[in-house]
């Protein structure tokens, strides 16, 4: 297939206007923008970390911060920095959520790590269990997210959740968390944090497709997810997850 | 450094979600399901001695239940919405049978029950007042005036059934609140199965202290007599309700401390630190061990009735003080550690906020300006003279 | 059974207002609940679409390379082929779908700051992973007076 630079760049410029022009269409009449061919039934998301590999740079923490106008303050990603003892007992810190980065310590007396966290779009997940009225749900294809424009911001969903992933945004006055960037994967791009991440720690997966690396990575590696006595049904895998991770 | 926070927090968790408000509401609801638990002693229980509370619990409690979801609507982000909550109520979440079991409760329970009760009272009102007040008695009426003998007899009979189902949906006004912390999974200073139990057992402590001071202001300002065996029977209840308060709360400190679970080692440390003043010393020693010993001994030993009535007002303060107490250490208590086990924050409270002390302070007189309006329109004493003061 | 009714009639009258008030309800809850609400589960299925609306910062890492291939290509032969584009240069959604790019180019990154986030020595980054004591590993030199960032090994 012959095509040139110009055409891919025409086609995009082409699907953009009609994304744009149906978008605004939708504020005004209320009518669903044209149809992409993303069909909720066909994916289920999720996410792979790889703690081996996470540099602690917060490129991901930044990333997320501006492609989702989060408020300063507030985090609906951040990295925790593990310094670990002998005896287990962890001393962590985050720096404002790691958006500037850590302070370099070069202390080789402890086991030391990052430790990448987020929304963990639990699929029995006991933040949507405790909505009173419905204002945030798993989608049909796996991503927690909250409807702004329904909820009350009574906090519930926040206390519920064992990881501290939620807040309420100062400016709507609604619970606000990470949405899988779920604006970027409907259309085929991958999540904010994992463009950003220069060493490929974080990676988005769908489980519903047959290709995605996932299943293989599955087979093959020893994961663990967050707090799995809680029986939330993350689907957000920690490989190379230490004992002492809270 | 993030100022407040001792350790590790996770960034989001460092604010606190539910403040003062939070603290107030259960803290409101208890007192309206302790207040129609004491009505409810007499009508469902025939304890006659408390008699001359029935009406004045009644309106206690239709004073605080009308005050109640304003602490909520003040902490709410949208509180114009609150309307979904009856729109789509989220059959899986216990905060969304609050407006269906606050109507019942006020609709079906409470509001039929006062009006059966003063049916008699209003109806003559409505004959015998004149101006607005007498439109008032009128629209009170519903348009009935019939108040024949046999017309009251089956106001008693359906006021009684109304009472018998008033006393588990009072449970359920109240035990869903605990029920809304013990449930949290994520918390284990909330999640216990004895939390609904224990809300319910010292909201009826509070509520039954509560009436027990408004019987004995009352009828002090309108100087009266205070019916001592009535007071009595009241100081009774309240002793034993509050000793089974007493030993669930220490059932479930004793638990946690032998189980020494993953989270006892910070909880524990928050106890000893944050919470020492407003847990150990405020709720435990001077609200409720204070209150218990003092009760106990007008139970143990033959008091006179002056001392009686002195220890009975410092009983029902200091109860009231140390169920508030526990309800912020619950709430707050709840959110001063980090899920991590690994920090804490602190609580900063202001004073003129939405969710201030002002704005609690003017919430907890409100009900008091209010029953002030509902004794005035709905007299609890309609044609009592003199009672003869009993006991001693 | 007259008698009985007509002394119990008073209690119709509660009855009616809470009738009148549960068929009221009724009527406004129809009126009032999102239309989509419910569609896939107990929520507004309008959000889905409402969410999906949020426009994009990062253009993502192929919209980058339609143009600029020939520093892809210099990437994708180093150490840096797997850090994306605007890992380093940010978000540049504005910058590929204007009309005229050029208008929206990016700012040259802060090498003093940019390089040393990823690169400065910390005893939690992977041992295997090119890290240095910045300030004692140039002499003061800003990193790209020897590294080239598209193709940085020396």
């Amino acid at each position: 297939m012959d095509l040139s630079r110009r055409d891919l760049f025409a086609a995009g410029g082409k699907l953009l206007i009609l994304a744009s022009v149906g978008a605004t269409l939708e504020q005004i009449t209320g009518a669903a923008p044209p149809s992409e061919s993303y069909n909720v039934a066909e994916h289920w998301w999720g996410m792979i970390v790889d703690i081996d590999k996470c540099i602690g740079c917060g490129n991901c923490v930044r990333a997320c911060s501006k492609e989702n106008q989060v408020p300063q303050g507030y985090f609906r990603t951040w990295v925790e920095r593990y310094q670990v003892g002998e005896d287990q007992q962890p001393h962590v810190d985050s720096p404002n959520g790691d958006i500037d980065g850590f302070p370099a310590d070069t202390r080789t007396d402890v086991k030391s790590f990052f430790v990448p966290k987020l929304c963990n779009h639990c699929a029995d997940s006991p933040c949507v269990q405790v909505c009173p009225v419905g204002a945030t749900f798993v989608s049909p294809d796996g991503v927690v997210l909250v409807d702004k424009n329904y909820c009350l911001g009574c906090r519930y969903c926040i206390q519920a959740c064992p990881y501290g992933c939620r807040y309420l945004h100062p400016e709507t006055n609604t619970a606000d968390k990470c949405t899988l960037c779920y604006h970027r994967i409907t259309q085929g791009l991958t999540t904010a944090c994992c463009e950003a991440c220069p060493t490929g720690a974080r990676q988005l997966v769908d489980f519903k497709n047959p290709q995605d690396p996932v299943h293989e990575y599955l087979r093959h590696n020893k994961v663990q997810v967050l707090k799995p006595y809680m029986a939330t049904g993350a689907k957000v895998y920690y490989k190379d997850l230490d004992g002492s991770v809270r | 450094m993030i100022p407040g926070v001792e350790g590790f927090m996770y960034p989001n968790e460092v604010a606190l979600q539910w403040s003062l408000l939070i603290v107030l509401y259960p803290y409101i609801t208890g007192l309206v399901a302790g207040a129609f638990i004491l009505a409810s002693l007499e009508r469902v229980f025939k304890v006659d001695a408390v008699r001359p509370t029935y009406r004045l619990a009644l309106l206690t409690a239709l004073a605080f239940l009308l005050v109640a979801p304003l602490p909520l609507q003040l902490h709410l982000g949208h509180p114009e919405r609150s309307m979904e909550m009856y729109l789509t109520p989220h059959s899986s979440s216990a905060m969304a049978m609050f407006g269906f079991v606050y109507l019942w409760y006020l609709m079906a329970v409470l509001l039929l029950e006062i009006w059966l009760e003063y049916r008699a009272d209003i109806v003559r009102l409505a004959q015998t007042t004149n101006g607005w007040t007498g439109l008032v008695y009128k629209a009170l009426t519903l348009g009935s005036m019939n108040v024949s003998p046999a017309a009251r007899r089956i106001d008693d009979k359906v006021g009684f059934a109304v009472t018998v189902i008033g006393i588990p949906s009072a449970f359920l006004l109240h035990g869903y609140v605990g029920f809304i912390f013990g449930s949290v999974k994520a918390n284990p200073w909330w999640s216990t199965p004895l939390m609904p139990v224990v809300f319910l057992f010292s909201a009826m402590a509070s509520g039954i202290a509560g009436v027990l001071l408004l019987y004995m202001a009352s009828m002090k300002l309108k100087k009266m007599p205070i019916d001592m065996p009535c007071v009595d029977a009241i100081a009774k209840y309240l002793f034993y309700t509050f000793v089974i308060d007493f030993s669930l709360e220490m059932l479930d400190l004793v638990h946690r401390t032998y189980e020494a679970g993953e989270s006892f080692r910070s909880l524990d440390f928050m106890v000893h630190t944050r919470l020492w003043a407003s847990q150990v010393i405020l709720q435990i020693c001077i609200g409720t061990l204070v209150p218990l010993a003092l009760l106990a001994l007008t139970q143990l030993f033959p008091i006179r009735a002056a001392a009686r009535r002195a220890i009975y007002v410092a009983s029902g303060l200091l109860v009231m003080i140390g169920i508030f107490a526990m309800r912020w250490n619950v709430v707050i208590g709840g959110q001063l550690f980090s899920k991590s086990f690994l920090g804490y924050t602190s609580f900063k409270l202001e004073f003129a906020a939405r969710e201030g002390l002002l704005t609690a302070i003017g919430l907890m007189i409100l009900p008091f300006v209010i029953f002030v309006v509902l004794v005035k329109l709905l007299p609890p004493w309609p044609e009592r003279k003199t009672t003869e003061a009993l006991g001693d | 059974m007259r008698q009985f009714l007509r002394d119990s009639g008073h209690l119709v009258r509660p009855a009616v207002v809470l009738v009148v008030g549960i068929a009221a309800f009724l009527l406004i809850r129809t009126a009032l609940i999102p239309k989509a609400f419910g569609k896939y589960g107990h929520y507004d299925a309008a959000a889905l679409d409402r969410i999906r609306q949020h426009p994009v910062a990062f253009a993502g890492q192929d919209t980058c390379v339609m143009c600029h291939d020939d520093q892809a290509k210099a990437r994708a032969a180093g150490k840096h082929a797997h850090v994306s584009c605007e890992a380093c240069h940010g978000p540049q959604a504005a910058h590929a779908n204007a009309d005229d790019p050029s208008a929206h180019k990016p700012a040259l990154p802060d090498v003093a700051n940019l390089c040393r986030r990823c690169h400065e020595k910390d005893a939690a980054k992977p041992n295997d992973f090119p890290q240095v004591v910045t300030a004692e590993h140039s002499g003061g030199a800003l990193c790209t007076a020897c590294h080239q960032p598209h193709n940085p090994h020396l």
